[in-house]
């Protein structure tokens, strides 16, 4: 009954000539085991997609009919058909996959496996298994330079940002951040690397080419006890100018100037917000809010929280069709 | 100003796989006596690697790491046998080990700690809750990553409190260790504005742990030795000794909970503990060990994972250097527990949150909302620092 419901809903919505700036967004609902759809025309859910056990990674393929999204406990990566919405195939991860990247060509999958220390390298494609990459314990937080020539892993144990070069799919460099870091992502110039500690409550700043520590953004929020401050998911808008940081339990996600690493702001989301995409446009930022079970728009250029959505059980990761 | 570029650690290693310098050496001792305890139920019987298990399971972590710094991590584990000197057997771990795991009794690690203390080895405490090792008897060369009796009975009285479960039956068993733990029900009753409305011991009358027909003969004692009691809403039991307490439920007189060393149980682990990544620790521990992870197995893993985060951040294998990071203020070990652990300065113990456990899931976990505190939350947990008879030396 709800489902025929919504699937009117949307379809006259549909028919009601969307303008343009829609976008749809599929959110992974960790406890669920289901995507929640958004389009972020009128920000409601326009459908509820089951997946598998423990839903977390997720990301649209670059050529946009797919979105992939890493269902740890069935130790896999499941490809949504983005037409019907329904779960197609695999891909072959390891054990208990969290985050993955791609490469700018959207060819090669790199995969963080959380269970056997190892990073699995995936032909998107051919759906096969070219690899894997000894790297720390508890793999994360994964990224791909700008120029597609270094891959970054972070260890949440090991504390470290690995480097492996994408061609030999070697280590080349490990540098340690704070504790547990779980997300890692460049500047779009690739000036920067940036690195989030959720138990060290830091984001390291790191000189790709140097490849040491040489900053980092530090949080504080007046009544706020230290350990609370847990930063997750990151984003950095395209002009390089402006960084988001989500908080988890402190329940804020900080605004950073990009440029000087200070915060100056922070906006109040709903429970343990842990990862954000922006639209393409980049009038908006989705956060996922774990514990309250919603995801929150937050306007990017009033650096507002506008609209909140309910999801499904324990959001976690959001990705946004270009 | 909120941004602030502390210390700058600028640690990168060039090509790993061309690394040619020897690794730097680390050593860590483990010691412990031969046996574990006799345990009510067979399924809680402690295996006999418990504790070291976990040791060795942060020694690989440690050695993961290590392979990308250049540093290597070994465990030598000593038992103790009836009899065996336990200061000769520390001194001679201490001439290979800065670092030894302690998995002792309270009076042999103080001997231990004074035996060994001018040669500036530093004893990590995995297995004593004694609380007067962190007060009165504290030593400036002991850390302890067991949390105290005092943690655990406060642990519990928040949860309890929140509950609004407040009158306390207390029963307590007739040994030693039961005692201190039920001094410490008492004082997190007090703290927490529980009242105990009554309390009863359990007497020791010897006897064996294991019969044929035992269940007949506990289902018709226990209703007798709670009957009469005063209106209580959770019965709370102090019975480190395995004597009693784990024949409380089901069988109380009155149909009421039970807490403390049965029932509802404040642990710093437990096998059933998922949250925070805890699911990783916990499939790689099965993986090495072919059984479940203990609470002594994850303050052994703790202890000997606090030694390889202060090495890899120090980039030193030397004891001493390793000991000041570790006592430091910028000093923090994840351990999926859902927050940065680190040590209170003044005696040296781990602060840390406290599971609530009912055997079979986690309940709850303290410090619960609303306890507050002006440092940390944590510390609403156990003897705080303006309480505290510590003076280390």
């Amino acid at each position: 009954m709800r489902w025929s419901c919504l699937l009117s809903l949307s379809a006259s919505w549909l028919a009601a000539a969307s303008p343009a700036s829609a976008f749809i967004a599929y959110v992974s609902n960790e406890k669920g085991n289901t995507i929640s759809v958004i389009d972020t025309d009128n920000w409601t859910v326009t459908a509820t997609i089951k997946v598998g056990q423990r839903p977390r990674g997720i990301e649209f393929t670059r050529d946009g009919k797919f979105v992939m999204v890493a269902v740890g406990d069935d130790d896999t990566i499941q490809l949504i058909d983005t037409k019907t919405r329904q779960v197609v195939d695999t891909l072959p991860s390891g054990p208990d996959p969290e985050l993955f990247a791609q490469d700018a060509a959207g060819k090669i999958l790199y995969v963080a496996n959380e269970n056997d220390n190892t990073v699995t390298v995936i032909d998107i494609e051919k759906r096969t298994r070219l690899g894997d990459i000894q790297v720390g314990v508890e793999p994360e937080g994964m990224t791909v330079s700008p120029d597609g020539k270094i891959l970054i892993n972070t260890s949440e144990t090991t504390n470290m940002a690995h480097f492996i070069d994408t061609a030999t799919r070697q280590v080349v460099a490990n540098v340690l951040v704070d504790s547990r870091p779980r997300f890692a992502e460049y500047k779009h110039d690739g000036s920067e690397l940036w690195v989030s500690s959720e138990i060290g409550g830091t984001v390291s700043i790191i000189d790709p080419v140097r490849r040491v520590v040489t900053g980092k953004v530090t949080f504080n929020v007046p009544g706020l006890r230290s350990e609370a401050i847990q930063p997750v998911g990151v984003g950095i808008t395209r002009d390089d100018k402006t960084a988001f940081v989500a908080l988890g339990p402190a329940n804020r996600v900080a605004v950073v100037d990009a440029t000087s690493h200070a915060v100056t702001k922070y906006l109040l989301v709903g429970q343990r917000v842990w990862h954000m995409a922006f639209t393409p446009d980049e009038k908006y930022l989705l956060v996922t809010n774990g514990v309250s079970n919603d995801v929150s728009v937050i306007d990017v250029a009033a650096q507002k929280v506008i609209k909140t959505i309910q999801v499904g059980e324990l959001p976690w990761g959001v990705t946004i069709s270009q | 100003m909120i941004r602030s570029l502390i210390g700058a650690i600028g640690l990168s290693v060039a090509a790993t796989n061309a690394l040619a310098a020897d690794p730097l050496e680390i050593g860590i001792g483990y010691l412990r006596h031969a046996g574990v305890k006799s345990t009510l139920s067979l399924v809680e019987q402690p295996a006999g690697n418990d504790g070291v298990a976990g040791a060795q399971l942060a020694i690989e972590d440690n050695n993961t790491t290590g392979k990308f710094l250049s540093q290597h991590f070994t465990l030598t584990e000593v038992r103790l046998r009836e009899g065996d000197d336990v200061v000769k057997a520390a001194s001679t771990l201490a001439e290979h080990d800065g670092f030894i795991i302690a998995d002792l009794p309270a009076d042999e690690l103080l001997k231990v700690a004074d035996a060994l203390r001018d040669r500036g080895s530093v004893l990590l405490d995995a297995g004593a809750s004694d609380d007067r090792l962190r007060e009165q008897d504290c030593r400036a060369n002991v850390i302890h990553v067991a949390p105290t009796r005092s943690m655990l009975a406060d642990a519990l009285a928040q949860y309890l409190v929140w509950k609004q479960w407040k009158r306390w039956l207390l029963v307590v068993g007739s040994h030693d260790n039961d005692k201190l733990y039920a001094d410490a029900l008492r004082r997190a009753a007090g703290r927490f504005g529980a009242k105990i409305v009554q309390e009863r011991t359990f007497e020791d009358t010897g006897g064996a742990r294991r019969t044929d027909s035992g269940v007949t003969l506990i289902q018709r004692q226990i209703p007798v030795f709670t009957q009469q009691a005063p209106a209580y809403d959770v019965l709370v039991a102090a019975d480190e000794s395995e004597v009693f307490a784990s024949y409380l439920p089901y069988r109380t007189w009155d149909p009421r909970p039970v807490a403390g060393s049965a029932g509802l149980i404040p642990t710093s682990w437990d096998a059933a503990h998922d949250q925070w990544g805890a699911i990783q620790i916990q499939n790689r521990f099965v993986k090495l060990n072919a059984r479940h992870m203990t609470a002594l197995d994850m303050q052994a893993w703790t202890a000997a994972r606090m030694v390889g985060e202060a090495a890899s951040r120090t980039g030193s294998s030397d004891p001493k250097t390793v000991f000041d990071f570790i006592k430091g203020k910028d000093f923090s070990v994840a351990a999926f527990k859902g927050q940065r652990l680190t040590l209170r300065d003044w005696n040296l113990q781990l602060r840390q949150p406290i599971l609530l456990v009912d055997g079979r899931l986690v309940v709850s976990v303290s410090p619960q909302e609303g306890f507050l505190h002006q440092v940390s939350e944590l510390d609403t947990l156990g003897v705080d620092r303006p309480e505290t008879k510590c003076k280390l030396q």
